[in-house]
């Protein structure tokens, strides 16, 4: 089996660290990561726990393929309930720590209650100590990261934290790992900062053995690198323009969400995307692309390391941010750039800089900015408000020092910090927040892809497009073609999407390899690794298990169906311009047939034999 | 024809797949803190370099070795760890100029490079070729012609 069988348990009130065995019977219905983490969080804390309480649970979690040879098997997952949106929060992330985690001999790391001062875990092996962090409270990610480096005197431990933005209560704080990859969204990170955890140092030397079946899984796995050798998405648009690739191909299809999703294609997307990152500058002659970039063990590397332009207004007299680091992808190109109007490469990517460096979520933040920059123009907001700011769309002087200010917290900062949602009601214009369940749209206006509307309405972290991709078969036809004006069909689509996105997300696997791959690639890989029969079925039927059992989390919490919306921009306000032009999301027509697909009632319930014929 | 790993940083992504594959081939376990070849990561200049053994012919370690623990592999031209005569004094750790040997505390002996054999699995794993394993008369080949090319004109592709 490649789980390692043991969890680590760690108290931070009583500030103790235990070990466990985990729970195979939940393992074999739940496989790892997002599905068994969720399962855990739900057996284990009241769904109406205020997030920011030492009620919450913070959850870290791999996969059972995590730190193999598997293709993208490095992935991690943040499980605990959200105090941006108040559901179940998932957020995955890539680069190093979690094949650490599980090199260290760990599935999973559970946080429970809240240290009376600020602390971080130190993981070495089996070896497990909470100490002080007093000195590091108040230090950015990348301080935080150079600092723990120094005083363990290890290059290679790996580490994860939090940023000033959690310190300070910004609701969409992720944690960073890695110096610049995140468990970005739903504000993962606010709630590791309200236990006064700071960050979690691993070093792993033990390796992770265990596989079923060695020769079977090295083929498995090799079979799998080699389609995604032969795909062109992943074998050639990734690698080279990285998420990025998008940017103009949405744009053309009239789905760009722009200036707080008032239009639908951006005048200025080709000078942010992309092809105009590997451009060179006029000023140096180098692009703003450095490399491609690779997460553990992954065969796409579609990572961007970036650089800003020395001379640049908003680095210029700071030589800290002249060195290479985590560029844009293109949900923070979108976000920071079409949705606020801003088509300037350089300060995208020092706001995508600022982003990594304190911890917050560029995609939540850019659609924050985007909202305050509507109510600005509109007059309700006002720069006695902003401490003087010009909130106007196309400004990247108010952009990126909103970014200066919401990395720590400081004055108007603090305000967007919380989130569009919050500041569009304190104003008065509740309607004028692009959120689903308080939780800010990503890149695809659902009035020009309508399956990606049914699937942000149910969504179970708020609006997301990692929870059901159906961009991949509305515009890239991948595994088929589909029409994105169309929503016959749509439910169904939509469901299977997240159904099989959850398995992904369970096994310690990057979702992008389903540009190439699909669940009948993905099986035999488990399977050769993991006891328990796992094939394309069941791993479809795991994934409808762990998409119910979370929206039992929610509905427990408080949620209702009434929730499954979209905000009334969408639904009524059709699309100016473009293929879409004249059209809005018809989330009624597709909603009622997915609730029935789901087995749930009119209500959005799953019913009794749904829970039955899950095990729920 | 004796053979020499490659290595190309500038091919480079810093996956780690050759950690995995070297780590699993000589110790059955993914385990990178286990790998004979280690990729290194420049952050601020955005580079991800490769980087072990490199097979010297009048090799230090060899040389260094109280025991006689390190021999020639005359098929392979590497230098190979005897681990019954390994004493893991570490002499040999400190003879190397690179750094391509090193202790495994778990053993008590010093691992490093052995070119599996002579199909190096850290090679096959490499998903952007930057680790080869070619000719070693002949590693600065494809460098050559890429500057043979530009002298006459040629773009490097064709």
């Amino acid at each position: 089996m490649a789980w390692t069988g043991k969890i680590l348990r760690v108290d931070l009130s009583s500030g103790t660290c235990i070990a466990e065995p985990l729970n195979m019977e939940w393992a074999t219905q739940y496989l790892g990561q997002r599905g068994l983490a969720s399962k855990y969080l739900s057996e284990e804390i009241d769904p109406t726990v205020d997030a920011l309480s030492a009620g919450n649970k913070f959850i870290m979690v791999t996969g059972p393929l995590t730190g193999t040879m598997a293709s993208t098997g490095g992935r991690y997952s943040v499980v605990t309930k959200s105090p941006l949106t108040g559901t179940i929060a998932c957020s995955n992330s890539g680069g190093f720590i979690g094949a650490e985690m599980k090199n260290a001999g760990w599935d999973m790391i559970i946080f429970e209650g809240k240290a009376d001062s600020p602390v971080y875990l130190y993981l070495e092996n089996e070896k497990a100590e909470l100490l002080p962090a007093d000195d590091l409270w108040g230090l950015s990610v990348w301080a935080t990261d150079e600092a723990l480096h120094r005083k363990h005197q290890d290059p290679q431990l790996r580490i994860a934290c939090v940023g000033r933005s959690a310190e300070a209560g910004c609701l969409y704080a992720g944690v960073i790992n890695d110096l610049h990859r995140a468990a970005g969204r739903s504000g993962v990170g606010t709630v590791m900062a309200s236990k006064n955890l700071k960050a979690v140092a691993v070093r792993g030397t033990r390796g992770v053995g265990n596989i079923k079946d060695p020769v079977g899984f090295m083929q498995a796995t090799e079979a799998a690198k080699q389609v995604l050798a032969d795909n062109a998405v992943t074998s050639q648009g990734l690698p080279t323009y990285g998420t990025q690739v998008l940017m103009n191909v949405i744009n053309e299809v009239g789905a760009m969400p722009t200036r707080n999703m008032r239009e639908v294609r951006f005048e200025g997307a080709s000078n942010i995307s992309g092809e105009a990152m590997h451009e060179p500058r006029k000023s140096d002659g180098k692009p703003n692309l450095v490399t491609n970039a690779a997460c553990f063990g992954c065969t796409i590397a579609c990572g961007r390391i970036s650089t800003i332009d020395k001379g640049h207004f908003t680095v210029k007299n700071k030589p800290e941010y002249w060195g290479a680091s985590g560029g844009l992808e293109y949900e923070a190109a979108w976000a920071l750039g079409s949705d606020t109007g801003v088509d300037d490469l350089d300060a995208l990517t020092y706001v995508n800089f600022l982003c990594n460096e304190d911890g917050f979520d560029p995609i939540s933040f850019g659609a924050t900015v985007a909202a305050a920059m509507e109510l600005f123009e509109m007059g309700v907001l006002t720069e006695k408000d902003t401490g003087g700011l010009e909130m106007r769309f196309g400004s990247a002087e108010a952009l990126t020092r909103s970014a200066e200010l919401t990395m720590t917290g400081e004055g108007f900062g603090k305000e967007l910090g919380l989130g569009s949602k919050r500041l569009c009601e304190k104003y008065g214009h509740p309607e004028l927040s692009m959120t689903v369940k308080g939780q800010e749209f990503p890149a695809y206006d659902p009035r020009g892809i309508q399956g990606m509307g049914l699937a942000y309405a149910t969504s179970n972290r708020g609006a997301c497009h990692l929870r059901g991709y159906t961009v991949s078969s509305e515009v890239m036809g991948i595994p088929e073609k589909t029409d994105p004006l169309v929503t016959d069909g749509k439910a169904g689509l939509v469901k299977a999407f997240q159904d099989a996105t959850a398995a992904v997300d369970s096994a310690g696997l990057c979702i992008f390899t389903t540009f190439a791959w699909t669940l009948a690639d993905i099986a035999p890989q488990i399977d050769a690794a993991c006891e328990g029969g796992w094939t394309m079925e069941k791993l479809a039927e795991v994934g409808e298990r762990i998409w119910n059992l979370e929206r039992d989390f929610n509905l427990a919490a408080g949620l209702t169906g009434k929730d499954d919306t979209l905000p009334k921009r969408l639904l009524k306000d059709a699309a100016n311009t473009g293929p879409a032009q004249g059209r809005v999301n018809e989330l009624d027509k597709m909603l009622p047939e997915y609730y029935e697909l789901r087995g749930w009632n009119v209500e959005g319930v799953p019913t009794e034999s749904t829970r039955q014929r899950l095990g729920l | 024809m004796l053979r020499s790993l490659k290595l190309e940083p500038e091919k480079c992504t810093g996956c780690l797949q050759c950690e995995m594959a070297c780590s699993y081939e000589q110790e059955g376990v993914f385990n990178p803190a286990k790998s004979r070849i280690k990729v290194f990561t420049f952050h601020h200049e955005g580079v991800f370099a490769p980087y072990t053994c490199t097979q010297c012919d009048e090799a230090w370690c060899m040389h260094a070795c109280p025991v006689d623990a390190i021999v020639v592999n005359a098929a392979t031209g590497s230098k190979d760890v005897l681990n019954d005569v390994c004493v893991g004094c570490k002499v040999c750790t400190i003879a190397c100029p690179f750094g391509t040997v090193n202790y495994n505390q778990d053993t008590g002996k010093v691992i490093k490079c052995d070119l599996c054999g002579g199909d190096p699995a850290c090679a096959k794993a490499c998903p952007t070729e930057a680790i080869t394993y070619v000719d070693a008369d002949q590693t600065g080949l494809e460098r050559m012609r890429a500057y043979a090319a530009q002298s006459a004109q040629i773009s490097p592709g064709s």
